[in-house]
């Protein structure tokens, strides 16, 4: 069975908010909610299938939330791969519709890592529970910043990508957050401005880094007579795939994503090609992590997403393939150190023709929208989502 | 590194039923591997299955603690001291996370050969890191 066609993406909305010291995180999913339900033209009550990520609300997750909600369902999930959670709930939520199991599907996510003064990607993160590799990892102080670093630092020794090329991911997303009210940080910058910032963890420097922001975002998938039914414009799922990449018990390869699993699944599955991709959301936690991700998705031959990525090729009007047009994780808002969300959302936005003018993509019909949950370094879920304006 | 110079304070492993014997080895100043009687693999972080063939025959093995830098970084911020992270290909094939230590952490380079040296860890048993040769 194949999902494609058989459920509509009807309402999205990002949080504007990207400091919420005023608000709890259940507030900030049932506003997530309520902005995605207006976008869709919907009541509460027809809703009747909801995805929350486990690590999106404590204790059992969505069971909370959809008590705090007033939700009544058929079906629900809490699958949690991290930042790219939204993006496998995607598909999982195509999944639920095109089985009959739910009409409506909400996914929501919410959080205040920066309200908190979490230290996002600097901190090793110790695990209130061992897990399996705890101890062979833990010790040596793997933050966030310094497992992604890795990986650039050997894709620079096996590839030749130079520092100077991970910088033009950044200035690409500042050029599209100039024109983003809601952006963190709206400053167009330059590759000088990017190798010349801070060192984190080396190879990369502050620049190469996405903010830390709270908020969140909702999403609304429904089978296709309801999408028809409603005024909005019709955004079709047309393929989905997903990816978990390790260690490998010791045969360790940095130098890929599990987006080389998940890519090609949800490209034979919506049955287009990387070419026919129009405009492209990948998840940018880090510079590297976009490099990786395109090549994997087979944008460019591995190896050559340095090259690819360089002199302007993912800014809207002059770049080959546009990205991450609301300025992204790097600039606009990483809402609970999770940006598989908001991905979808911008993807969403151009296939409505609603982006912001100035990186509006032209006769955009296919977009795609990619992410990498967990750590690039050590175990992460990737999945892709690719949608087509009807 | 120079004498005195702050090193980064190594948080304690947890050792557990499946690991024990490994961090009482740690603690003799011995690396051990996981070897599947089954199908011959060695593996890394060691499990009671092997990961490859899934057979539960499997039994610990020395290292020689010979290795070679596969990829590093520094971090030089969020910690009160700079640490270097490292994943280092063994020589008996697995490769494994770790600290690259007493050296100037400026002069790492990926394809570096390291040795084995035990760290001590707050509270914990020593925990296998890798100096420069």
């Amino acid at each position: 069975m194949s999902i494609k066609g058989k459920s509509y993406i009807i309402g999205v909305f990002e949080h504007p908010t990207r400091l919420a010291t005023d608000k709890t995180i259940p507030q900030l999913h049932a506003e997530c909610a309520r902005g995605a339900i207006e976008d869709a033209g919907i009541t509460k009550d027809d809703i009747d299938g909801y995805f929350c990520a486990a690590g999106d609300m404590s204790g059992l997750g969505a069971l909370s939330m959809i008590d705090y909600l007033g939700l009544k369902l058929k079906h629900w999930d809490s699958t949690d791969t991290g930042g790219s959670s939204y993006l496998l709930q995607v598909g999982h939520a195509a999944e639920a519709v095109a089985a009959g199991k739910c009409n409506i599907a909400l996914i929501t996510l919410a959080g205040r890592p920066r309200a908190e003064g979490m230290q996002t990607g600097t901190a090793p993160r110790a695990p209130a529970n061992p897990m399996p590799e705890s101890g062979f990892e833990f010790p040596y102080g793997p933050a966030t910043a310094n497992m992604y670093a890795m990986c650039a630092m050997r894709h620079m020794h096996q590839f030749g990508t130079t520092s100077e090329q991970l910088a033009w991911v950044k200035v690409a997303a500042s050029h599209h957050a100039q024109y983003n009210e809601h952006a963190m940080l709206r400053d167009v910058v330059t590759v000088e401005d990017v190798v010349n910032s801070p060192m984190i963890a080396d190879p990369l420097h502050r620049l190469d880094c996405c903010v830390i922001s709270d908020g969140g975002g909702a999403i609304i998938l429904a089978r296709p007579e309801i999408a028809r039914s409603l005024k909005r414009p019709k955004v079709k799922v047309i393929g989905t795939g997903e990816g978990p990449k390790n260690q490998y018990g010791g045969k360790l390869d940095l130098t890929y994503s599990g987006a080389v699993v998940s890519g090609p699944i949800a490209f034979a599955e919506a049955g287009v090609k990387p070419a026919d991709i129009k405009y492209a959301s990948i998840y940018d936690s880090f510079t590297i992590t976009v490099v990786m991700q395109i090549e994997d998705l087979g944008f460019c031959e591995k190896g050559q997403g340095g090259k690819f990525v360089s002199d302007g090729n993912l800014i809207s009007g002059t770049g080959k393939l546009p990205f991450n047009t609301d300025g992204g994780g790097l600039c606009n808002n990483h809402p609970s150190n999770r940006g598989g969300l908001t991905k979808v959302v911008e993807a969403v936005r151009q296939l409505r023709g609603e982006a912001h003018p100035a990186v509006q993509v032209r006769n955009c019909d296919i977009a795609l929208a990619h992410g990498t949950g967990g750590s690039l370094g050590t175990r992460h879920g990737a999945a892709t989502v690719i949608m087509e304006r009807e | 590194m120079a004498e005195g110079q702050q090193v980064r304070k190594i948080p304690a492993p947890q050792p557990n039923l499946e690991t024990q014997p490994f961090w009482d080895a740690c603690a003799e100043g011995k690396l051990l591997i996981k070897k599947c009687n089954a199908c011959g693999e060695v593996h890394f972080y060691p499990r009671a299955h092997c990961p490859f063939c899934f057979s539960a025959d499997t039994s610990w093995q020395p290292a020689s603690g010979d290795a070679v830098i596969y990829t590093y970084s520094v971090m030089r911020r969020g910690a009160p001291v700079p640490y270097a992270i490292a994943y280092v290909t063994l020589a008996e094939g697995p490769t494994m996370m770790t600290n690259i230590v007493d050296c100037d952490l400026n002069g790492i380079k990926i394809g570096q050969k390291v040795r084995l040296v035990f760290k001590p860890s707050e509270g914990g048993p020593p925990v296998p890191c890798f100096a420069p040769v």
